[in-house]
């Protein structure tokens, strides 16, 4: 077992690192001030394949590795929370239709989107349907060659200034067997967008609701078969998963290294703040508990690249943990600043308002628990995992 | 034509260096190590005047331990063609860094070698103008614009009192400053392609020089430590001290 990074990981996180500290860091803050979506930005990192990392290969994707992604996202959301959780967002929408898509649909979109030139949405959750994603009611009824989709979408990231909509909706029976996603695109007649919601964190990046009034979709849009779209939908989030426990992550270590420096620099009582231990325990214990959370992410990520059977169980755990170490993380450096952390000129209030968030999307905390406690109970459970 | 750009690995420019407790050198065990700024700008500027048509291959060159092959590998996926690799885990003097480029630019040619003006490990600034000298072709330092004038290569050059633009004529020896230019973003599809691309490897010994070093480090130390400033009661005291302790005024 080799923890070290190999050359070509080395590489991606250079580049990774050189665009988000010149493109993303510098400009993050003004971002969620104007509440402006850096789409342009996005796009130049689309030029450097951010936009298609774990896309395949066959269809213009990089065919990269989570683990290998995890190592890009973290070091892009060290500059900008929000905009790395939408281009992780975008990542897996484009990796669903890059897989599944009929040949049709791939021709027309795949490069555009591995690009960035093009941006895609994920549409799972519904007014009446969070937690509970199976129980999902948008539906899709087939007539000749065009499916007919009803329904409505909530805190769909992105919406409104993306191209590509993947939305699962019902095409038969209730529960997650009749769930089939498809690929939409964002302007087709019956699509309507509500206004942007007004949120804690996360402005660089709209959230809005969608409404779907009879939009005609063509057969060739369903990606896969009818019936595996809630398949599809937990698969895209096991990534997901990942995803955003790696944006808390990056977030977390930005925050930690703020905090070392403030504490190098801040004097009370004649000496530096990190002269009084009360802090350094506080360091050593955000330290700790980051370097956990990191390691059980990447881990989580290499189960999913070798397909292993409790891969789902390892993603809700890295999830989970790492999105709770990161927001503690986030709040204990905010406390260290003092007055300083909680006002707008210092970064810290900004990145407990981002990551807040990621304890609650791509299923809750308290979903992971579930998922986590309903393996943990299983026989043998101690041995399997 | 085909251009020759020598790198250098060093440590990074971000990572706050120390030196060893025998004063030897600086303590190198750890530390993040990367292509030397001066010659990222060199690689840059070599693809720059490949992309306009003016050069058609562009070939790096490295001298080093195996560890260096890193360097040459993100100098390829900037874009670079392929890559020389001088191996040896000596740290050679600047003239010696030199003869073994004269020998490289024997082997391949080319009609314009592109250097960092110095690196920032040792900052000797002495590589490119030495192998000028020992190649007998005409030299452009502290370039901080190269532009082709027919055939001739116009530099223009930072010096102490502004902008001096000398012509070349080819082959020559170009070193970059600064300003030359802004080194793009290697991209992830680049990274991946890099590997594919070929690098050589050539045992130093196998050159026959004579590399026994002329210079001897005698003692690495770190900067003095700055001195806490003080508080002047009035402008009085504040011209005495200018004028008397700090000299600056008179």
């Amino acid at each position: 077992m080799d923890f070290n990074l190999n050359e070509d990981q080395r590489a991606f996180i250079s580049t990774a690192r050189q665009f988000s500290k010149q493109e993303l860091a510098p400009n993050a803050a003004g971002w969620d001030k104007e509440h402006y979506f850096p789409k342009d930005v996005i796009q130049r990192a689309g030029e450097l394949g951010f936009c298609g990392l774990y896309a395949p290969e066959k269809a213009g994707g990089l065919g990269l590795s989570r683990l290998d992604s995890s190592l890009i996202f973290e070091q892009l959301a060290m500059g900008c929370t929000t905009t790395t959780a939408m281009m992780t967002i975008h990542n897996m929408a484009t990796w669903m239709v890059a897989t599944w898509a009929t040949e049709q649909i791939k021709q027309q979109w795949c490069d555009e989107l591995i690009s960035g030139q093009k941006l895609a949405s994920y549409c799972l959750t519904e007014p009446g349907s969070g937690s509970d994603a199976a129980s999902l009611s948008t539906t899709a009824v087939k007539q000749g060659e065009t499916y007919i989709l009803n329904g409505s979408k909530v805190f769909i990231s992105g919406a409104g200034e993306t191209e590509l909509l993947v939305v699962m909706a019902r095409t038969g029976e209730a529960g997650p067997k009749g769930i089939s996603a498809f690929a939409v695109p964002a302007d087709i007649e019956g699509v309507i967008y509500g206004k942007a919601e007004e949120k804690m964190g996360w402005h660089a990046q709209p959230t809005r609701q969608i409404t779907f009034e009879n939009v005609a979709i063509p057969v060739a849009n369903l990606l896969g078969q009818e019936g595996q779209g809630f398949t599809m939908a937990m698969k895209g989030l096991d990534g997901g998963r990942i995803n955003i426990a790696t944006c808390s992550i990056g977030t977390a270590q930005q925050a930690l290294n703020t905090a070392v420096g403030y504490m190098q620099e801040r004097k009370q009582f004649g000496k530096p703040l990190a002269a009084f231990q009360a802090l350094q325990f506080k360091i050593a214990d955000m330290t700790t508990e980051l370097v956990a959370a990191r390691q059980l992410t990447r881990m989580a990520a290499f189960k999913l690249d070798n397909n292993d059977v409790d891969a789902t169980s390892y993603c809700a755990m890295a999830k989970r943990f790492a999105t709770d170490v990161g927001f503690t993380v986030c709040n204990e450096a905010l406390q260290i600043h003092g007055g300083y952390g909680y006002i707008q000129e210092y970064p810290l209030e900004r990145y407990v308002r981002d990551v807040r968030v990621h304890q609650i999307l791509e299923g809750t905390n308290e979903i992971m628990r579930l998922i986590i406690g309903r393996r943990a109970l299983t026989e043998m459970a101690g041995e399997l995992l | 034509m085909k251009i020759l750009v020598a790198i250098k690995r060093v440590v990074d420019f971000n990572v706050k260096v120390r030196v060893k407790a025998d004063e030897s050198a600086v303590d190198l065990a750890n530390c993040k190590m990367s292509i030397n700024p001066f010659c990222e700008i060199a690689v840059e500027e070599a693809l720059r005047i490949k992309e306009q048509g003016k050069a058609d291959e562009v070939v790096v060159v490295t001298i080093g331990p195996a560890a260096a092959q890193e360097q040459l590998r993100s100098a390829l996926a900037l874009g670079a063609d392929r890559g020389i690799h001088v191996q040896t885990d000596d740290n050679l003097d600047s003239l010696h860094v030199a003869k073994v480029l004269q020998q490289v630019v024997n082997s391949e040619s080319p009609q314009l070698v592109i250097l960092g003006k110095q690196a920032i490990d040792s900052d000797n600034n002495q590589t490119g103008q030495m192998l000028a000298a020992l190649c007998g072709w005409s030299q452009g330092t502290f370039a901080s614009e190269v532009v082709f004038e027919g055939d001739k290569l116009q530099v223009t050059r930072e010096v102490d009192g502004g902008l001096q633009t000398l012509a070349l004529s080819l082959p020559a020896v170009v070193t970059s400053d600064l300003r030359l230019n802004e080194p793009r973003y290697a991209t992830l599809p680049n990274i991946m392609k890099a590997k594919r691309k070929p690098i050589d490897v050539i045992e130093i010994e196998s050159l026959g020089l004579s590399l026994e070093s002329k210079v001897k480090t005698l003692k690495v130390s770190a900067p003095a430590v700055r001195q806490a400033g003080v508080k002047v009661a009035d402008v009085d005291e504040l011209i005495n001290k200018l004028r008397n302790e700090a000299k600056v005024i008179s």
